[in-house]
């Protein structure tokens, strides 16, 4: 198990399961190291099958948004799969209203999410 | 009912410089906690806020040091409300593109005024664009 600075990460089997370390993810700068951080999953590690976990996320700003759509552009160009799981309903409205829920897969728990690949 | 506690409001100007509305943030948040507002209203109210002010600073005032973020704020036990003024140039809110029409679903950016629009009961801007007034009506315990 790997952990960056706003990310754990660990695999099970052939999927890559990312969990959030930020309660809120919020701040301008952590957002532009988070969004690295997951990049380098995708352009670096090319990590085909990703999970990002939720489950301690409180809090998310428009520009952590940005950064979920720019991953998911970049894991959707190197025909990768990514999927969310474990989001609190609060953000889950932040995803509905945006419409962001259509543009991912978005999954109630981890377990749900690794069996949906 | 009377209210329990005197409303809280405050008025003052900040950088314009990104997170320099964190401490006026905090603060507020104090006061939601101290009103016992719901926890759904204090999460809508947050993010308002957190895009309104990044808005007005990074949009409006484009970062420039010599201009400020001027806000208004006022809570009560029912009702929050809000006024944020940056020294830009305004704009037209109704020009803006809607984020969610399947050409712009993969933009990363310009969904914080649709955010604003739908956790606030009321949002508005000057004509001019460079002032914004929320206000967000307290849930009833149903949650609506």
């Amino acid at each position: 198990m790997a952990t960056q600075r706003h990310v754990e990460v660990s695999e099970v089997g052939d999927v890559t399961v990312v969990r959030f370390l930020d309660r809120k993810i919020l701040d301008e700068a952590n957002i532009q190291e988070l969004g690295q951080e997951l990049f380098d999953l995708v352009e670096q590690d090319r990590r085909m099958k990703i999970v990002l976990n939720f489950s301690v996320v409180e809090f998310l700003s428009s520009a952590a948004l940005g950064k979920l759509i720019t991953l998911d552009r970049k894991q959707k160009a190197q025909n990768g799969l990514l999927k969310l799981s474990n989001i609190r309903p609060e953000i889950y409205e932040v995803f509905a209203i945006t419409k962001l829920n259509k543009l991912f897969s978005i999954l109630d728990d981890e377990a749900d999410a690794l069996a949906a690949f | 009912m009377p209210d329990k506690f005197p409303a809280w409001s405050v008025e003052q100007r900040i950088l314009s410089r990104v997170g320099a509305g964190g401490d006026f943030l905090q603060s507020l948040l104090k006061q939601l906690e101290r009103f016992a507002w719901p926890e759904r209203d204090r999460f809508g109210i947050r993010l308002a806020v957190e895009e309104a002010l990044s808005n007005a600073i990074r949009h409006g005032n484009a970062l420039d040091d010599d201009k400020e973020v001027g806000i208004r704020c006022r809570v009560t036990q029912d009702k929050f409300w809000i006024e944020i003024t940056d020294q830009g140039a305004g704009f037209d809110v109704t020009e803006l593109p809607d984020p969610t029409a399947p050409e712009n679903l993969t933009k990363p950016s310009g969904r914080g005024v649709l955010l604003i629009q739908n956790f606030m009961t009321q949002a508005y801007y000057s004509e001019k664009g460079n002032c914004l007034v929320m206000e967000k009506q307290r849930s009833s315990a149903d949650g609506h």
